[in-house]
């Protein structure tokens, strides 16, 4: 069962890596222009920032969670401290002041869940609304806040290493921090068996429940990086992006590159070949001039294929599945 | 009284601190803290809004609250299954759109556009119950999903035919009617919703589907197991949130003619907020319709208040996130919590100081010093019974006793080696008594008092009594009817332990120290049970004096006997005849010489009366230790009192090892012979009494010579 298991879920992996590659390949027959340097680093860039998103909210699915909340912390912090900077305060207190308030969310999020036993799903839901409502009619005064000329952010926007922009390279860096935490070192296993069987895991003496605060403050801290990332190469902040499809596409990449909803599976590396997938699709779609609205609908479309797939793969577990885990 | 037992007195027995933890018990304490939430947000923007609540002022918002109530009610409907949906908000602005666009696009008639409304709205409904219920996706991730794609459809739809939309000339009176028209001065729309919830509520409460669907939300395992078909039920929610939706998303067409990008924005988390708010549980089986109306009115009057009063771009959420938040948190610590908290606060135990006594030691100089006489019975039984806490025989000398596991035993005379099940009565049967007519009269633990014929056959007489005004739990029911007697008119008195715990919690009531035992009375004729006395400390024992006119019951943790006229020039007083007992009296019963048999159930001990002059030491063993530590009144040590009708104590008799009878509750004598019942024991014994009448039966006692 288990080796079976195995080989279906490395097939899940190399099937979207091929449809991936397929897409890649036609993209580049078909379309005039997918193929330039240019196009390739907007792919690459696009990616990035997904793909931070996407690596923090897979250590969290991977411990049988869900963070909601992240695209609101990521727009939020990032737009109350660019909206510090533009005010009075020195440059590293704000940034500490933005720090801190990711820390708390991610704290707040992470002891109701682990705590409180509140299902994951409604904290976040909450948490995100809540931290929305609270930065937009309570610390900001504008949708979207622009980044001061020549402050360190917008430095990181326009350095280019070898022509290529400097958030591949964190997004590489935070992808192979995260891979060796979950691959090699005692906490990151521990997110597996949490994740498989929490009940199981807590019993053998695993601090589960402060694995899972540690989760949603690492959640937290990845989507504030990738705020200031998406900050830097638009050199603004627009806080409407927390009622756009962002969200869900984090959630896409995270499900088709193969990490199921329940727990327990899956590593970096379907991050990467999902973020891969999914940037090249958007592209692709750019590039073919499909109107923001029919992206949508394709996007959720895909999600919704994956989501039944995942459900049918890895069936909920009637023994572990809790009452009110919906 | 010394200052220190005053000053307790006034902590422990005056503040009732018992009716938090009956409170509690209530299902209707659920329904609370909604319901004070729906008040202070109605008197907080009402006082800081002036004309909040004038009709005027009110008209186009409760147009909005009828249509958001009618979502809230389907979305109750789903999470009272075990599921949730988040897609409510497109397949409103979904709806709103179909309902639109066959008006003014295609320019048909209204009904037409009620139809296309719920027929977009049943189908995406029917969509979501397919991939929840039949295919067994995770409700919240994939009517997450199907919200976005529906918002995207919708999205493509308002931009290609807005303008169509707007440039149609079509109009209709009904359609304007039930845009703006009232009924009774109700809006349309508020009309739908009360309709609406009328219909849900009594689908949910009086009707199968809608028990179903509870049971499924309760626990799905079992319903599958019972036969439910669970899948169709899930399945059914989600049609029925969707055509929540379609009539809701009607409404919002005729009010509004028309639909923009906002319509259905935000609606889901407003949604979820008002159902959780209200107080139904995440993963369904608890909660009501009128919950989620009463979270939508909370809610609603929420955000438009927000608005009202000038906050800005994003109050809204905050506030919306922040109740979610709070409303989750706490469903959820309640749920878990409840059972701990009510058994945390339950036991209220009061001060109580039992007078001294005299001694019971052997050859001590007090009437009530124990003998080992009791040790000398022969066993009826041994081994076979488990639990006669009562003995009775009948005009053919057949010995009857009750057992823990809920039957009535015949042993055969006269050497009562043979026995058979006499009757069956689902409940362990206490008190037995015999009327005129030959029944055998029971009062069965926990159930009731019940007759059994002469053939076996089991009649309910009364489970309950009448309720009391001022008891806050339900003390109409009888929780420990303990023993009975008949009156020579047929009459039955009875008495019902305690109010407060059931049978099988006694060391509580006992530990508690509260009088809440009652004396009762069944009258055949009516079929009527009255209440005759309250307030005992654990009402025991009754026995029929020989006089016909008066009972003697015994008051268990008091150690008091007391007497009650039902008939004569004294009829109604009453009389405490032996107090300050060193035993806890249980079963009374007639002795041959014209005197009374009293059951000891067990001795007092220095220490647990001093206890009793504790409560708050009393009320932290209930919470801390585990129940095998408590200290409790002993039951080791038993016997049996000889009083006559002035109370005077004659003799006692007692088993010092402790090996045959070390815990009596009855005793019935016969033909010069004892035989002794204990509710713990596992024998019935046979005991000679020297000099006793060999004739005397307590039947012919009762009833005369005749059968």
């Amino acid at each position: 069962m288990g080796k079976g298991f195995s080989v279906l879920r490395a097939d899940q992996e190399r099937i979207v890596l091929i449809i991936a590659a397929v897409l890649f390949l036609a993209a580049a027959i078909f379309l005039p222009g997918f193929l330039e340097p240019s196009n390739l680093i907007a792919i690459i860039r696009s990616i990035s920032v997904l793909g931070i998103l996407a690596a923090g909210m897979a250590i969290v699915i991977i411990g049988r969670g869900i963070d909601l909340s992240a695209v609101a912390v990521m727009a939020m912090s990032v737009a109350w401290y660019l909206q510090m900077l533009g005010t009075r305060s020195p440059d590293w207190m704000a940034l500490l002041y933005a720090v801190a308030a990711v820390l708390a969310i991610g704290l707040i999020n992470g002891f109701l869940v682990a705590y409180a036993d509140v299902p994951a799903i409604f904290v976040t839901l909450a948490s995100g609304s809540f931290v929305f409502g609270f930065v937009r009619s309570q610390l900001i005064n504008q949708d979207a806040i622009a980044v001061p000329p020549e402050h360190w952010i917008e430095r990181l926007g326009r350095l280019r290493i070898e022509g290529i922009p400097s958030e591949v390279f964190i997004f590489f860096g935070i992808t192979c921090i995260a891979f060796i935490f979950l691959r090699y070192t005692k906490w990151g296993r521990y997110v597996y068996y949490a994740g498989d069987n929490p009940v199981t895991a807590r019993n053998s003496g695993i601090p589960v429940r402060p694995m899972l605060v540690l989760r949603y403050i690492i959640s937290a801290l990845t989507a504030f990086i990738a705020g200031l990332l998406t900050a830097s190469s638009l050199l603004s902040i627009n806080t409407r992006v927390v009622n756009s499809t962002l969200l869900y596409d984090i959630i896409l990449v995270v499900v088709i590159g193969g990490i199921g909803l329940s727990g327990g599976k899956g590593s970096m590396r379907n991050v990467i070949v999902g973020a891969l997938l999914i940037g090249i699709m958007l592209n692709v779609m750019t590039i073919l001039d499909i109107p923001n609205i029919y992206q949508n609908l394709i996007k959720s479309t895909i999600l919704l294929i994956a989501i039944i797939i995942d459900g049918l793969m890895n069936p909920r577990d009637e023994q572990t599945a809790q009452q009110g885990d919906i | 009284m010394p200052v220190r037992d005053l000053l307790l007195r006034c902590r422990y027995n005056l503040i009732p601190e018992h009716l938090i933890g009956e409170v509690l018990t209530k299902r209707w304490t659920d329904n609370a803290i909604p319901f004070l939430a729906l008040v202070i947000t109605i008197v907080g923007f009402g006082t800081a809004i002036p004309g909040f609540f004038q009709l005027q002022s009110l008209s186009d918002s409760t147009r909005q609250l009828g249509e958001f109530s009618i979502v809230v009610t389907g979305l109750t409907i789903v999470m009272l299954g075990g599921g949730i949906d988040l897609s409510v908000g497109s397949i409103f602005a979904l709806s709103a759109f179909a309902a639109v666009s066959a008006f003014f696009i295609f320019e048909q008639p209204t009904w037409i556009a009620l139809l296309a409304a719920l027929i977009v709205g049943g189908a995406f409904g029917a969509f979501n119950g397919f991939l929840v219920g039949y295919a067994g996706l995770r409700a919240f991730l994939t009517t997450l999903v199907t919200f976005i794609i529906g918002r995207a459809i919708y999205d493509i739809l308002v931009v290609n035919y807005a303008a169509k939309i707007q440039l149609s000339m079509m109009s209709s009176d009904v359609w304007d009617f039930i845009g703006d028209g009232t009924v009774f001065g109700l809006a349309i729309s508020v009309l739908a919703a009360i309709m609406l919830a009328l219909v849900a509520h009594i689908m949910l409460s009086r009707s199968r589907p809608g028990w179903h669907i509870l049971a499924v939300g309760g626990s799905r395992r079992s319903a599958h197991n019972a036969g439910i078909r669970v899948r169709r039920a899930v399945f059914a929610t989600y049609v029925i949130s969707g055509l929540c939706c379609g009539i809701a998303g009607f409404l919002l067409a005729c009010r509004l003619s028309g639909t923009g990008p906002g319509t259905g924005l935000n609606l889901e988390i407003m949604a979820l907020t008002a159902a959780v708010v209200g107080g139904n549980s995440l993963g369904g089986g608890r909660g009501s319709i009128m919950k989620g109306i009463m979270g939508a009115v909370i809610v609603l009057v929420t955000t438009n208040g927000l608005i009202r009063l000038g906050y800005g771009t994003g109050t809204n959420q905050m506030v919306l996130g922040l109740m979610l938040a709070a409303a989750v948190i706490l469903d959820i610590r309640w749920l878990k919590n409840r059972h701990k908290v009510l058994n945390e606060l339950y036991v209220a135990p009061i001060h109580h100081r039992m007078g001294e006594t005299q001694s019971a030691e052997p050859q001590a100089d007090s009437p009530y010093a124990l003998n080992d006489r009791l040790s000398q019975a022969t066993p009826i039984g041994l081994g076979d019974l488990e639990g006669p806490e009562d003995v009775i025989l009948d005009h053919d000398d057949h010995l009857y006793c009750g057992t823990r596991h809920g039957e009535i035993i015949r042993f055969f005379a006269p050497d009562y080696r043979r026995s058979e099940v006499f009757a069956h009565t689902g409940g362990f049967p206490l008190g037995l008594a015999f009327d005129r007519a030959g029944n055998l009269i029971s009062c069965v633990g926990a159930m009731g008092l019940y007759s059994i014929a002469p053939d076996g056959i089991v009649t309910k007489l009364t489970a309950e009594t009448s309720r009391s005004l001022t008891s806050v739990v339900d003390d109409a029911r009888l929780r420990d009817p303990n023993d009975c007697d008949v009156a020579p008119d047929g009459r039955i008195f009875f008495t019902d332990s305690t109010k407060r715990y059931d049978a099988h919690d006694w060391a509580l009531d006992s530990i508690e120290g509260r009088p809440t035992g009652r004396l009762l009375c069944y009258h055949p004729a009516t079929e009527k049970t009255e209440t005759l006395l309250d307030r005992y400390r654990y009402a025991n024992g009754v026995c029929i004096a020989h006089d016909g006119q008066s009972l003697f019951f015994a008051e268990s943790w008091a150690c008091r006997v007391h007497r009650y006229w039902f008939d004569g020039p004294k009829v109604g007083t009453v009389e405490c005849v032996i107090k300050d007992m060193p035993g806890y009296p249980d079963n009374i019963n007639r002795a041959s010489d014209g005197t009374y048999w009293m059951a000891w159930l067990g001795m007092r001990t220095p220490s647990f009366d001093l206890s009793l002059r504790h409560p708050g030491m009393r009320k932290r063993m209930t919470r801390r230790l585990p129940q095998d530590d408590w200290l409790f009144p002993n039951i080791n040590t038993g016997g049996v009192v000889k009083f006559d009708e002035n109370g005077r104590v004659i003799e006692t008799l007692g088993d010092l090892a402790g090996a045959a009878h070390p815990m009596v509750t009855s005793m019935r004598e016969h033909k010069g012979e004892l035989f002794i019942g204990g509710i713990l024991n596992n024998r019935i014994g046979r005991y000679v009494i020297p000099g006793a009448n060999q004739r005397w039966t307590g039947l012919r006692s009762y009833w005369g010579e005749d059968r």
